[in-house]
């Protein structure tokens, strides 16, 4: 079966192999730490969202280019060896029941690690913390286009 | 048992070349029903790098180039690999019957059979709309039937408008690849008249290595479009999933969101309504899910289609007569579903509170290609049935197969105010493992979830209010509830109780990478943890009820609607449409000469 014959129905299984996978170390930074960056929520990150495109808020652009925390779920990642992984305001098993990949929520956060991560529970709610981004970005390796990232980022479970 | 498309070339080379075979690959497959003068990809997969001046590929013993009016470009090594293809791209047949085509490398010979077939040579229907409830199976339309109307001395108080049909039929879904289908290659099914494989749409699976170069089909939307009807698709999933995608996407992979903005584009369908706005926006404008700076929404302005991003602003520009191409985009994902919608303001109802239900967008559609005197092809989907159903939600199933009714009510009742000459199609496209097996009672005593199930007699009734104008109870979470269970399923919590605060998320990947319940559901009262019998691992790991194999429901109203009958093939659907509207007459005499000259 080639990996586009196990997409449907089962929700983007193919892109997410997890056999040997977990070979992060988690990147655990202390409270003290934290508590001297910005805090950004999912709420606070947008001042709407439209059909024709988001709105970032004032103090989203504010902390553009800064070190800022941000409390989410990560998504199982694109690919196993990446550094890069989806932050989503609920935990979800790789958008549930959607048909596609093309279907994430239209306000996921794109977190690239500065190191790899050890094993993460999805269901666990986590911390990013790292340099806020904003702009269209393509990564080069496997093409997810996102809109908001957190690079250089680091993560602590809650 | 299962048949393989290329059965007989298999056969065909087993007997011949019993030593060495690599049997060629010909598409489209053996069994293929192919309209006269439609467009069609034909490819030749050989086993191997061949010697061109020993390939022999006839049709009816003729030379194929003949046959097909120009040959085929023979690619040497496809894909840079050890293989050789011939490749023709939009030939078609002008003649019906039945065509044996043989193709050989000198060493092997494979060989297929298409059925060439003409439509009646005169439309006995002006429009076609067909309605697919995505993933509609037996027990949602039990169900809705349930609790729109109710029972009285053992008898329904009324027929669901899905029900009141002159004509029914059971269609199978099965595909060129599996007995289990999807929504691209079912839908595709309905919009081509060809069998195809999961995942897609337009063409048949091939071993191209790009998604969207396997070897296309024509879709509905081009056939009809080329007779200068108006085209359409309405839904409440994203517009580029794959049931309303299947209109006019040739892709082998569902999920090219992107591209399939694209083929929407160029196929200049006039009404396009749903969700999945960021495929449409520049990468450089923020939400977008784009990887290219096409802006999308600006080229369909320029191509004189009114945009709609809102129930208002849909309403007005359907009322403008001079509308005649519309594109809606209600929300970034899918629409939200009747129950969120209507009642529970749940899902993404606060970001985007002016969003159509379906029979509102397609009462839109219908005012807008309606303008075109030549007539129209509609598809109208309620597809969340399918994705409340792979999310083990029954209550927001049901209330969306209600949507579906409602819908098609109020295009029979159209219909019949618009001269009598709309044919109706009311189908899935794939069924799921559901079934109404009693009833649940909050009252029933006992401590465990399983002592509120009633049964046969004890089942009785559920206490649903009294439905509103369009079929829907006012309250849900009734204490006598209908129990419309799954029979594949994840781990999950099971509740029996409907989701009030949004939509079920049965099941969730752990650190390990196995699918395991959401422990969110795990203090609801008497939550029971139900142990799955779908896979759990790997890449095979499922967090969603699935698809069944399961025959699906057709009925049918309207001229052309007489030929829907006893079993069929999905693919027969497409026919039935075709012959209604004579999208593929054979040429008079006259004109074949005139074309010859």
């Amino acid at each position: 079966m080639s990996a586009i014959d196990r997409e449907s129905g089962r929700c983007l299984r193919r892109t997410f192999l997890f056999s040997s996978v977990l070979l992060w170390t988690l990147t655990a930074r202390s409270a003290d730490n934290m508590s001297l960056d910005a805090q950004l929520s999912f709420d606070s990150l947008y001042k709407s969202v439209g059909v024709l495109g988001t709105q970032y808020s004032e103090r989203a652009k504010l902390l553009k280019g800064k070190v800022i925390r941000m409390r989410g779920y990560m998504a199982p990642p694109l690919k196993p060896e990446s550094r890069f992984f989806v932050l989503t305001r609920e935990p979800v098993a790789v958008c549930p029941f959607c048909s596609s990949d093309a279907q994430w929520p239209s306000d996921i956060v794109v977190i690239y690690l500065k190191a790899t991560l050890g094993p993460v529970d999805f269901t666990q709610r986590i911390e990013v913390t790292g340099k806020l981004e904003m702009g269209s970005w393509t990564d080069p390796e496997t093409g997810f286009v996102s809109q908001v990232r957190i690079v250089d980022a680091g993560v602590s479970t809650l | 048992m299962h048949f393989k498309p290329v059965s007989l070339t298999v056969a065909v080379c087993a007997a011949v070349f019993s030593a060495t075979c690599a049997a060629q690959t010909i598409f489209p497959v053996t069994r293929a029903d192919i309209p006269v003068g439609s467009h069609f990809d034909f490819k030749v997969e050989f086993g191997a790098v061949v010697d061109p001046t020993q390939v022999k590929v006839t049709i009816n013993g003729q030379d194929y180039a003949k046959v097909l009016g120009k040959p085929a470009e023979l690619i040497a090594r496809e894909d840079g690999k050890e293989v050789s293809s011939l490749l023709l791209r939009d030939a078609s047949i002008r003649k019906p019957g039945q065509y044996t085509v043989e193709a050989s490398d000198g060493k092997t010979r494979a060989a297929v059979t298409w059925h060439v077939y003409a439509t009646a040579a005169k439309p006995v229907a002006k429009n076609v709309i067909l309605f697919i409830g995505d993933g509609l199976s037996i027990a949602h339309r039990t169900a809705a039937r349930i609790l729109s109307k109710g029972i009285e001395g053992g008898k329904f108080t009324g027929k669901l408008a899905i029900d009141d049909m002159p004509y029914m039929a059971l269609l199978t879904t099965q595909g060129t690849d599996s007995i289990i289908t999807d929504s691209a290659n079912a839908a595709h099914a309905y919009t081509t008249g060809h069998k195809s494989c999961v995942n897609a749409l337009g063409v048949y699976c091939s071993r191209a290595a790009s998604t969207l170069d396997h070897p296309k089909v024509e879709t509905i939307t081009s056939l009809a479009k080329r007779r200068g009807m108006a085209v359409g698709a309405v839904t409440n999933s994203e517009i580029e999933d794959a049931t309303p995608a299947a209109m006019v996407a040739h892709t082998r992979r569902r999920s090219d969101f992107n591209d399939i903005v694209k083929m929407y584009y160029d196929s200049k369908i006039d009404v396009l309504m749903g969700g999945g706005s960021p495929n449409f926006l520049p990468k450089s404008t923020a939400g977008s899910k784009r990887g290219d700076d096409v802006d999308y929404i600006d080229l369909f302005k320029k191509a004189d289609y009114k945009l709609a991003i809102s129930k208002t602003e849909m309403l007005a520009a359907a009322d403008d007569a001079k509308t005649t191409k519309l594109l809606g985009l209600y929300n970034t994902g899918n629409v939200d579903g009747a129950l969120d919608l209507k009642f529970l303001k749940k899902g993404t109802v606060a970001k985007f509170p002016d969003q159509p239900d379906v029979p509102e967008e397609m009462a839109a559609a219908l005012k807008v290609l309606s303008r075109n005197k030549k007539g129209f092809v509609l598809m109208v989907e309620s597809a969340r049935i399918d994705k409340y159903s792979h999310s083990l939600d029954p209550e927001r199933a049901i209330y969306d197969t209600i949507m579906l009714d409602a819908a098609v009510k109020q295009a029979k009742d159209w219909a019949k105010a618009h001269g009598d000459n709309t044919l109706i199609l009311v189908t899935s496209d794939h069924s799921h493992a559901v079934s109404v097996v009693g009833t649940v009672n909050d009252e029933e005593p006992g401590s465990e979830l399983r002592d509120k199930v009633q049964t046969y007699a004890e089942a009785g009734f559920p206490n649903y209010p009294a439905p509103d104008a369009q079929g829907y109870p006012g309250k849900v979470d009734v204490s006598r509830r209908v129990f419309m269970t799954f029979g594949a399923y994840p781990d999950h919590y099971e509740t029996l109780r409907p989701f009030m605060d949004g939509e079920f998320v049965p099941t969730i990947r752990n650190a390990e990478g196995v699918m395991v319940a959401n422990e969110k559901y795990k203090t609801v009262a008497g939550a029971v943890l139900r142990e799955g019998n779908l896979p759990n691992k790997g890449a095979r790991g499922t967090n969603s009820g699935v698809h069944s194999g399961d025959d699906v429901v057709l009925t049918a109203t309207g001229p052309g609607a007489d030929k829907v009958h006893g079993q069929m093939e999905n693919t027969d659907l497409f026919r039935i449409m075709a012959d209604a509207l004579a999208l593929a007459p054979q040429e008079s005499g006259a004109v074949a000469k005139a074309r010859k000259k």
